[in-house]
């Protein structure tokens, strides 16, 4: 071999070696939403590329075998609320956010989860028992002693933004849509398309599914629910490695099936699409074919509407929705590496002038701002964000993500909307107003779609 | 405050040479009560030991070539393990057979193992793997021995404190420049400060020469011929451990084939040439090729991985032939040369060969010569007593050891001054108060300040801040160009004539510390590209560029004071402007 050979081969690939990229440029500590507020979170570029070549086992991932993977050193990686900033930014391609959550996975495996932590991680469990029970589960969440007892006694702080349960899940308002883990009887992929509501729109906000099907159905596609459990990754960020793989190896059981028959899989879960587009690989080491043909075949709902707009296959015959309406695009949105897409749809609705609240991050980070000792953190992140919204006076605002949605309307009091609803309102309005509504306007002024966090 | 130290006029042993055999005869013969000094004419370990692969053997590389090296590695690999816990990471050792490596090697390798008392298990190699999943999947055979990695300053730095407890000294930066002798005896001893100039005359009772590689000198200015072999090993260190296990090719040991997890990086040795000069010597673009190929047999991902630089170190071998045969041919065992018997000096011996592994016993061997020469009847010590600063728990190094105890202590990234090594203020300050006046490169030995991925990048300004500053508040004496950087040793020093010129400043001013700073940190970012420059591509070449940025671009380093020669390699700061200021058309 020559030193040619050698110099032409240079490149780092996998997580626990992509350390190798930091050239130590500090763009990731000027970008970390958490670390500009506290100095508990030392910065991504500590726990990440530095602190990992102290990590023993660094290209082991944390789940895979029980005696596979050591604790990490630093403690303080825990503070690191997974948002992905860091990962986005960095400039030499470093998996940031990656190497911390393994980090984090690391120090918990092995060890019996804490309650809180194992509650957080089991969405759907949580959701099942809440929608059962929903009106006492309801009562407690808003009863005052039952949050003082969850905060003392669990970690769950007390004034958390934690969401409503809706009885009954959105499961059992399917009609008769195709449901099965089967193909056979499903509507052609021409046709259809599958849909992966998450736990959100099945537990706590039906209403967005209803509004996704009503936004994909108009455009003609049947929409097929086949069997699904949560898609991981609340088990991913509280370090439960092999409950995840689990979840993960169930949905890519029947996801793949579909995703192999030509079918496209939408979301209206940014995080969830997030997490089958790249978490399935990335963070589980799941990278096999069926995990790749889901991965190939995810689309978060707005980013597959925008590209039946590109196709001109997009109904646009929108009606007036006059609004001003601040949007916060997720961290979780960022890091699918697809722009805004909600803007660009916002853009074709008449009188909607939409906003970019550009700021990166609301805090809440999925679970993150929900415990009791990164509650006041979360806040102070989103606290700018906050204040945006508040200054505008808007009484509405959209975000694409569940966790960034309960959070924002707990911190403003606004009410938080997925931009699918938005975008069903605004077919309504076509219906009420009658076919003569304009097809489509430019909107009068939008912030660019591609604009980075802080930009 | 370092109180400047004067050589005393007679000592009972002078030794000669500061690496790890060197502090172990100075810890040995101490003990004896024996009153010692040892001069070294750079730093403490920068010679062979500091330039070594960090490799405490279990013996097996040596089981089918040199079984007695083999024997004594192991025996100890023990004591050492036992001695200076800190100093080892047991991280346990492979031989795994690639596909390159002969079927009957492989085969005799467990026996040959027993014969040498090393423990050696076969594992299976799923297991190895699940563990090590860099490793080469076509491997087909591995054996666990107890291999482990050693860091040779904490263990230099250990041996010299046991010593200075019982009153003997270790100088670095003082060379031997004339060995007077008075018929068969050495009379006096010229040692030379090499900072200063200044030279002072000892009369030891004996003189021990623990120079390795430069041995021949040392002998010659004794009058006395020997003829070393310097072997030039060239080594890489790789950014991250790929590997929390030493891994050998169970083979006859050869090029490029032993990955050696220490600390936070990984060492991928070595080459073998013979160099005529332990001094002149310079890494080959073939060697760094060579050593990546096969590697690649060990972990085929290899050269995707970025290598932070390459060093090389020349083994101290010696053959009594002059054979001029390959340096893989000469045992690597140890011979303690009694000049006496050999050439007529009475009080004059001579260490050579060896391996760090065996440091301990080299040393044993040459001061039970040496007292049974001057009449002293203590026996050695060494291997029973556990070094200084060992831990109360003596227990080993992890990986995990300085961040955590970073955590421990509040961590956070403002008390970072090297971010990649973590090295703090507090251990900066405290290195400094002990070991003042030393250089950058003396700092990064105590503290491994810039020896991660950055290589100087972003610590370099922040210690040469910190160490001005200290002059400037006079918590550090004004000091003397030895700070900034040696002057190279190669030659002696003319007698009288003073090497410096920035010599015993009294008062210190405004523009001394500053121009302290500035050439300290130029004379570390040479030393620092000194190691990079041959592995200079991918994202290595890319943080040079940073570093370039910072120091050429941001602080303007070409303009201070022999700052020009940028130890970038080019000799011109500054690009000439072509074509004049820019012209209004």
């Amino acid at each position: 071999m020559t030193i040619a050979e050698v110099v032409g081969a240079a490149s780092a690939e996998a997580i626990g070696l992509s350390a190798d990229a930091c050239l130590k440029c500090n763009v990731c500590n000027t970008v970390c939403p958490v670390a500009r507020v506290t100095d508990l979170f030392p910065g991504p570029k500590y726990v990440g590329p530095q602190a990992q070549r102290f990590r023993l086992g660094a290209l082991l991932s944390p789940g895979t075998g029980e005696d596979s993977v050591v604790e990490s050193p630093d403690k303080t990686v825990d503070y690191c609320s997974g948002c992905g900033v860091c990962s986005t930014a960095c400039p030499a391609g470093v998996k940031i956010a990656e190497m911390n959550n393994r980090a984090r996975g690391a120090n918990r495996s092995g060890h019996v989860p804490r309650l809180r932590d194992w509650l957080l991680g089991q969405t759907d469990l949580t959701g099942w028992a809440g929608v059962l029970t929903a009106p006492i589960a309801n009562w407690s969440l808003h009863n005052r002693l039952f949050r003082w007892l969850i905060d003392r006694f669990i970690g769950i702080d007390r004034r958390a933004p934690l969401p409503a349960f809706k009885a009954p899940p959105f499961r059992w308002r399917l009609g008769k849509r195709h449901r099965s883990a089967q193909l056979a009887g499903a509507p052609p992929p021409e046709r259809a398309v599958v849909y992966f509501h998450g736990c959100a729109a099945n537990y706590y906000e039906p209403h967005v599914a209803a509004a996704a099907l009503e936004v994909l159905e108009r455009n003609g596609y049947e929409v097929i629910v086949p069997p699904q459990v949560c898609c991981g990754l609340p088990l991913i960020s509280n370090g439960l490695y092999g409950a995840a793989r689990g979840r993960a190896r169930r949905n890519l059981e029947v996801l793949a099936r579909y995703a192999r028959a030509g079918y496209r899989i939408v979301g209206t879960s940014t995080s969830c699409t997030h997490t089958l587009k790249s978490e399935y690989r990335e963070m589980l080491d799941l990278d096999d074919a069926d995990a790749r043909a889901v991965a190939d075949a995810t689309w978060d709902i707005c980013e597959f509407l925008l590209d039946l707009h590109d196709g001109d296959n997009l109904d646009t015959a929108f009606g007036t929705v006059a609004a001003t309406l601040p949007y916060h695009a997720p961290c979780q949105l960022r890091s699918h590496g697809i722009g805004l897409p909600a803007l660009d749809l916002f853009a074709l609705v008449p009188g909607l002038e939409a906003i970019d609240t550009d700021h990166d991050c609301c805090g809440i980070a999925g679970t993150y701002g929900l415990k009791k000792e990164k509650y006041d953190i979360a806040m102070a992140v989103g606290e700018p964000l906050f204040r945006k919204i508040r200054s505008m006076g808007a009484t509405e605002a959209a975000c694409d993500s569940e966790t960034c949605r309960w959070q924002i309307a707990a911190a403003t009091g606004a009410r938080l909307r997925h931009p699918v609803e938005i975008l069903a309102d605004a077919y309504r309005a076509a219906d009420v107003a009658g076919p003569k509504s304009p097809a489509r306007t430019e909107p009068a002024a939008r912030s660019s779609p591609t604009a980075p966090a802080g930009g | 405050m370092i109180a400047e130290y004067s050589l005393p006029a007679q000592v009972d042993v002078l030794i000669v040479g500061g690496g790890a055999t060197g502090a172990g005869i100075l810890r040995d013969l101490s003990r004896r009560g024996l009153h010692c000094l040892l001069v070294d004419k750079g730093d403490l370990g920068t010679g062979t030991s500091g330039r070594y692969h960090g490799l405490l053997h279990s013996g097996a590389r040596y089981v089918a070539k040199d079984p007695l090296a083999a024997r004594e590695c192991i025996v100890e690999n023990r004591v050492v393990r036992r001695i200076a816990p800190a100093c080892v990471e047991d991280t346990g050792g492979l031989f795994v057979a690639t596909p390159d490596d002969p079927d009957d090697y492989v085969t005799e390798f467990p026996d040959r193992c027993a014969a040498a008392g090393i423990p050696c298990e076969e594992v299976s190699v799923a297991d190895v793997f699940r563990r090590e999943p860099a490793l080469n999947r076509s491997i087909r055979r591995a054996f666990r021995v107890p291999d482990a990695s050693l860091e040779p300053w904490q263990l230099i730095e250990a041996n010299l404190r046991d010593a200075e407890n019982r009153d003997s000294r270790a100088l670095p930066y003082r060379q031997v420049v004339e060995i007077e002798r008075n018929g068969a005896f050495i009379s006096s001893v010229s040692v030379a400060d090499v900072r200063s100039g200044t030279i002072d005359r000892i009369a030891p009772r004996f003189v021990v020469s623990a120079a390795g590689a430069w041995a021949g000198r040392i002998a010659a200015l004794a009058g006395v011929r020997l003829d070393m072999a310097p072997g030039k090993g060239t080594m890489l260190v790789y950014n991250q451990r790929m590997t929390d296990t030493v891994v050998n090719r169970c083979h006859v040991p050869g090029d490029g084939d032993i990955m050696v997890p220490v600390h936070t990086v990984a060492i991928l040795g070595t080459t073998e040439i013979s160099v005529p000069d332990p001094d002149i010597y310079d890494i080959e673009r073939h060697e760094v090729a060579q050593l990546v190929a096969e590697g690649e047999k060990l972990f085929p991902d290899l050269r995707n991985l970025r290598i932070l630089r390459a060093y090389a170190g020349v083994r101290p071998l010696y053959s009594e032939e002059p054979s001029g045969s390959d340096g893989r041919e000469i045992s690597r065992a140890h011979v303690v040369l009694d000049h006496e018997r050999r050439d007529g000096v009475t009080n004059f011996v001579s260490i050579v060969g060896g391996k760090l592994t065996t440091y301990r016993l080299m040393a044993q061997q040459t001061s039970d010569l040496v007292c049974q020469k001057i009449g002293v009847d203590a026996p050695s010590t060494t291997a029973a007593e556990v070094l200084p600063g060992q831990g109360s728990e003596r227990a080993y190094y992890w990986l995990g050891d300085r961040l955590s105890q970073h955590e421990a202590t509040g961590g956070g990234d403002a008390a970072l001054i090297c971010e990649c090594e973590f090295v703090t203020r507090p251990a900066l300050d405290r290195f400094l108060a002990e070991n003042w006046p030393c250089s950058l490169d003396d700092v990064r030995r105590g503290t491994r300040l810039g020896m991660g991925p950055c290589q100087g990048a972003f610590c370099t300004f922040r210690a040469a801040g910190i160490v001005a500053e200290a002059i400037a508040r006079r918590s550090l004496p004004a000091a003397e160009v030895g700070f900034v950087e040696p002057p190279p040793p190669a030659e002696p020093p003319p007698p009288a004539e003073p090497l410096g010129a920035i010599v015993g400043r009294d008062e210190p001013t405004r523009g001394d510390d500053a121009e302290l700073a500035e050439r300290a940190m130029v004379a570390f970012l040479r030393e620092r590209y000194k190691g990079t420059r041959p592995v200079a591509w991918g994202r290595q070449l890319q943080e040079l560029w940073v570093a370039t940025g910072i120091y050429w671009g941001t602080l303007g380093v070409d303009a201070f004071e022999g700052g020009a020669d940028n130890g970038q390699g080019t000799a011109e700061a500054s690009p000439r402007r072509v074509g004049g200021a820019r012209a209004a058309r």
